[in-house]
């Protein structure tokens, strides 16, 4: 089940678009932001919302990366690993954070604190290597400056 | 800074907030508009972008003017015709459309007006990569601005011309960046490219008319249309008229984003803006317009960086980002790197796309670990021609081939060392 304010913010939506199906991806980030996750459960309640079947919207969600068909910790970090990153320290990045954090890519804390995810060029070259969490761009990163980054989420 | 020369960074304050709506009119914004819609019609203004050799900027660099000319016009014409703004900008190492997002946003939607009267468009959509999370606040403040200022919206400063603007925030994959995959995507779907013809002039956002255009591209338009077409071609270097935001970012003192002539040799750019190489390191080639061009080296140094220049040397101007490969750094750690995003990015549609870019990434990550075989080279060779042009339903596997091809051509003895002393000379 939606819950009204889903359904409300999923409706403010339909006018952007032609068919009621394009709000579909919106929608699926919608539910995200409210859950955290979009989980059977939550995919099911879209897809009858929007008149798409549930295969229809699985094969939408599970394509685009940033819908998370699992659930993820309370913060999300998507490691940049494209090829200026890559020149400028991607793999010590990397190599910090998994040791820091203690999991590989893919991975939640056990504390549920932190997903480590891979990501595209986040166009931030002219600052490499670089990576965001959540809505958070950071650039120029070393150990020191990651520490210090993630000491700040809690 | 001046705006006849800058014209699309005059008014970007680094590190700071973006032109209000008021601080935008004050410095001669939405002039363009006004120029557009009570003095020229939709054919003049298209007329004067085809007079200014504007050129697309998103890569494919075909003729802006041109494309808008596809467009069907007249009573008769299917409606709603839609704009649709590419700000999808994931092409590795290329970093350019963020500038001008996050640092003047109402110079695009000044564009995207203009553009859109040009087509006689109903609807206009920006579609914005979803990690772009400080360029959507800033063009979210800035679209309502605009809707308030009556820039937007019905009959557009009293005029028979009206326009809706959406902001569409993706949720990731670098081939949303395809125009007709992008089109797919903002339907709801995945976003696989679709066949072509027919183009999305003719059949495009559910099936209507539509123009897609990169965010450089039509945040040139305004300056056009207020400056005019002999002005802009004056601005370049070259017969490809206007400015153009190159990027420099791997091992050189300041990386970093620059609007320049178009044209603009790439020694300047590199030596000139970006300060030349880091201490201790040396320039071995670089890639010039993001991660799916070809390789050029020393000797293409003095090469102009318009649409035929990089072409003498076997490139492509692409985006005009470009990443330096220094003497430190494996050139085939580098050409895997880009092999494992496009394998990742594959929407998987077609198979030679789907399962030869991974076997290639493949290939290359043995011969980087040292478990090459003496054939992995002559392999390499034959899957850029199996995944070039042609062969493939989009232009995602061509291009992962050209960076590949290239440093099979320019670095084949690091990749037969490699392959010899079984390991990676680097590491």
């Amino acid at each position: 089940m939606l819950t009204t304010e889903e359904k409300k913010e999923i409706e403010a939506e339909f006018p952007h678009y032609e068919q009621k199906r394009a709000v579909c991806v919106e929608a699926l980030k919608i539910v995200q932001r409210h859950r955290g996750w979009v989980s059977d459960e939550a995919l099911l309640a879209v897809a009858e919302f929007l008149e798409m079947t549930p295969a229809e919207l699985d094969a939408v969600a599970t394509f685009y990366n940033l819908i998370f068909r699992k659930p993820v910790g309370k913060h999300v970090i998507l490691v940049c690993d494209s090829v200026s990153c890559w020149i400028m320290g991607y793999e010590r990045v990397l190599g910090h954070l998994k040791a820091r954090l203690g999991i590989d890519l893919g991975e939640t804390t056990g504390d549920g604190l932190f997903t480590l995810l891979p990501i595209v060029c986040l166009g931030a070259c002219d600052q490499a290597p670089a990576m965001m969490i959540d809505e958070e761009l950071y650039g120029n990163l070393n150990p020191a400056k990651i520490d210090e980054i993630l000491a700040s989420y809690s | 800074m001046d705006h006849l020369k800058n014209p699309l960074t005059a008014n970007i304050r680094p590190g700071k907030p973006p032109f209000s709506l008021k601080e935008y009119e004050q410095a001669g914004g939405y002039q363009a508009v006004r120029k557009a819609l009570h003095s020229l019609t939709p054919g003049e203004v298209t007329a004067m972008v085809k007079a200014s050799n504007l050129r697309g900027r998103g890569g494919a660099g075909f003729p802006t003017g041109q494309k808008w000319s596809f467009i069907p016009m007249g009573a008769d014409a299917i409606r709603p015709k839609y704009l649709v703004v590419n700000a999808d900008e994931m092409e590795p190492a290329a970093f350019k459309d963020r500038m001008l997002l996050e640092g003047n946003p109402h110079q695009l939607i000044e564009g995207i007006i203009v553009a859109g009267y040009a087509i006689q468009a109903d609807i206009a959509y920006i579609f914005l990569r979803r990690e772009y999370t400080l360029p959507a606040k800033r063009l979210k403040t800035a679209i309502a601005e605009a809707y308030a200022g009556h820039y937007l919206g019905q009959n557009i400063l009293e005029s028979d011309f009206s326009l809706q603007l959406y902001l569409h925030e993706s949720a990731g994959r670098y081939i949303c960046g395809e125009e007709t995959a992008l089109l797919n995507s903002l339907e709801g779907r995945r976003a696989a490219p679709r066949a072509k013809p027919p183009f999305p002039p003719v059949v495009g956002l559910w099936g209507k008319p539509t123009t897609p255009n990169n965010v450089e591209t039509i945040s040139n338009v305004p300056h056009i249309v207020n400056h005019g077409a002999a002005w802009f071609k004056g601005l370049s270097h070259s017969p490809d008229g206007g400015t153009k935001i190159y990027g420099v970012s791997g091992r050189v003192k300041r990386p970093g984003a620059w609007e320049l002539p178009m044209g603009t040799t790439l020694r300047e750019i590199l030596e000139e803006q970006a300060g030349g190489m880091r201490e201790g390191f040396k320039l071995r080639g670089v890639i010039p317009g993001g991660g799916s061009t070809d390789f050029l080296m020393e000797e293409h140094l003095d090469l102009k960086m318009d649409f035929d220049g990089p072409k003498q040397g076997g490139s492509r101007l692409g985006t005009g980002t470009i990443v330096v490969l220094d003497d430190q750094t494996c050139p085939v750690g580098l050409v895997h790197n880009l092999m494992q995003f496009f394998a990742r990015e594959s929407c998987g549609w077609c198979t030679p796309c789907r399962e030869g870019l991974s076997w290639t990434a493949r290939i290359l990550a043995a011969i980087e670990s040292g478990q090459g075989q003496s054939e992995d080279f002559a392999r390499l060779q034959k899957h850029t021609r199996l995944l070039g042009p042609g062969h493939t339903f989009c232009a995602l596997a061509p291009g992962a081939m050209e960076p590949l091809q290239s440093a099979l051509k320019y670095f084949e003895e690091d990749f037969n060392r490699h392959i010899r002393e079984k390991r990676c000379p680097w590491r």
